[in-house]
């Protein structure tokens, strides 16, 4: 199409065209950030499941965070969606390629998180758990108001850099036919035979949606840390 | 949902002709990764501000996109500018691109980690620059890293199934192949995950040997 006469009629022509696929792009922008921020919240939640059962009293919990963990960590992100998304169905459970990315995504980054929750709740420090037996803190209560509190601001950074694999990670559900960023930058290519506009493109928003994740979270951080002066160095 | 053993003895040549290539990339993706991290470790360090500057941003672009985009991107922008890679080598330019900016990292903590002293001692001993390098800070600084290092070429074998978005025959793509032919999803997928799993129990006692015989990095 850049091959036509240079006209003004066939700029505008070019123009529109460029203005339609860029269209194109910014809606799988949106189905992008949709599964990132979906994936995030149960990732998240999985991650409070799976690191706190780890550092559980009974065993059984221990054993069914650690085989959790072990295995989402262990098998890669792109196998576990393909498995959720071709094999469930002969189980009976068929997904949507949104609730299957979402769910491989989660689980997939959940575990990561969940050695980081493990991770920080372990780092907090003896004498703060002496604390709570002196003051007759119940185990559940101890956890919530003294040490989560603590142990959050030591697990945010990572869960910044998770996330930021999250998204990274969402460019896999291209590949089970969501509209994602990737999708639509190979649909471009495809109807269009440019490929350095389409690509260069989305290479750039992906990298502003990591600066603005890496940039929220250090927000979170520096907010967080403000009430808590003294008990960390 | 039925268990075929027949059809998985079926299948299991076509597969390890997959997991042939999928080593094979992530062994020469290691090795890039590992050369182009050094790379980037030292022009970071660079005296000349340019370099180090943009080699900071341009492996923090790398790190802040995902590979399957930058995969596609070699793959199908390159041949425009007249550069024609056959798949595998697209994808192993890919992911020692990727994994070399995390690899980076890792040779910075460990180059930062060789204590100041030894820096000093050399220069006393009249050594030039690139001898400092060879021959006292480098081999003070590889060892620890080690661990750091192969836990990232293990993070790179699992994500080697992107490949077969760029026609590499690796094992997920045959899987698929064989899926798509056979119109049997369960065995060719669960064995590729297995195989996975398997793989990185593995990895996790080597990688727990190499703590143990090379210390910790995290110091």
């Amino acid at each position: 199409m850049s091959r036509l006469p240079r006209t003004t009629a066939n700029d505008r022509k070019f123009y529109t065209q460029m203005t339609g696929y860029l269209g194109l792009i910014l809606q799988g922008a949106l189905v992008t950030i949709e599964l990132t921020l979906m994936g995030s919240v149960l990732a998240l939640i999985m991650a409070f499941l799976a690191g706190m059962g780890r550092v559980s009293r009974f065993f059984i919990l221990r054993a069914i965070a650690t085989v959790y963990i072990e295995f989402f960590r262990g098998t890669s992100i792109f196998v576990q969606l393909f498995w959720v998304y071709f094999v469930l169905p002969f189980a009976g459970l068929s997904l949507t390629p949104l609730q299957a990315g979402v769910l491989a995504l989660g689980l997939n980054v959940g575990a990561y998180a969940a050695e980081v929750v493990r991770g920080a709740i372990l780092s907090v420090g003896r004498e703060q758990y002496e604390a709570c037996t002196a003051l007759n803190l119940g185990r559940w209560q101890g956890m919530r108001h003294v040490i989560l509190p603590q142990a959050l601001l030591v697990m945010l950074p990572t869960f910044g850099n998770n996330a930021i694999e999250l998204l990274k990670a969402t460019s896999v559900v291209s590949l089970i036919s969501l509209a994602d960023l990737t999708f639509q930058a190979q649909v471009v290519r495809s109807q269009t035979g440019s490929t350095l506009m389409p690509f260069v493109s989305v290479l750039v928003i992906y990298f502003a949606l990591a600066l603005i994740i890496s940039w929220g979270v250090r927000t979170l951080e520096r907010r967080m840390a403000r009430g808590l002066d003294g008990v960390r160095v | 949902m039925d268990w075929d053993w027949n059809f998985v003895w079926e299948i299991m040549p076509t597969l390890i002709q997959g997991v042939k290539i999928t080593i094979l990339a992530t062994i020469l993706g290691s090795v890039l990764a590992a050369i182009v991290g050094l790379g980037i470790a030292l022009a970071r360090r660079s005296e000349n501000r340019i370099v180090a500057r943009g080699v900071g941003w341009f492996a923090e672009f790398i790190r802040g996109t995902p590979l399957l985009v930058q995969l596609y991107f070699i793959f199908y922008v390159l041949p425009d500018i007249g550069i024609l890679l056959p798949p595998l080598v697209a994808g192993v330019i890919g992911l020692g691109l990727h994994y070399g900016t995390y690899t980076a990292e890792v040779y910075r903590a460990g180059i930062d980690n060789v204590p100041r002293g030894q820096w000093e001692a050399a220069k006393a001993c009249n050594l030039s620059g690139r001898h400092t390098w060879t021959h006292i800070i480098l081999p003070q600084a590889i060892p620890p890293m080690i661990p750091a290092l192969a836990n990232y070429f293990i993070a790179m074998f699992k994500e080697t199934p992107l490949l077969s978005a760029i026609t590499v025959l690796e094992l997920m793509n045959q899987a698929k192949s064989v899926a798509n032919t056979y119109y049997r999803y369960i065995e060719p997928m669960t064995l590729v995950g297995a195989f996975f799993l398997v793989i990185s129990l593995c990895s996790v006692v080597l990688l727990r040997w190499l703590e143990h015989r090379y210390g910790r990095i995290e110091r």
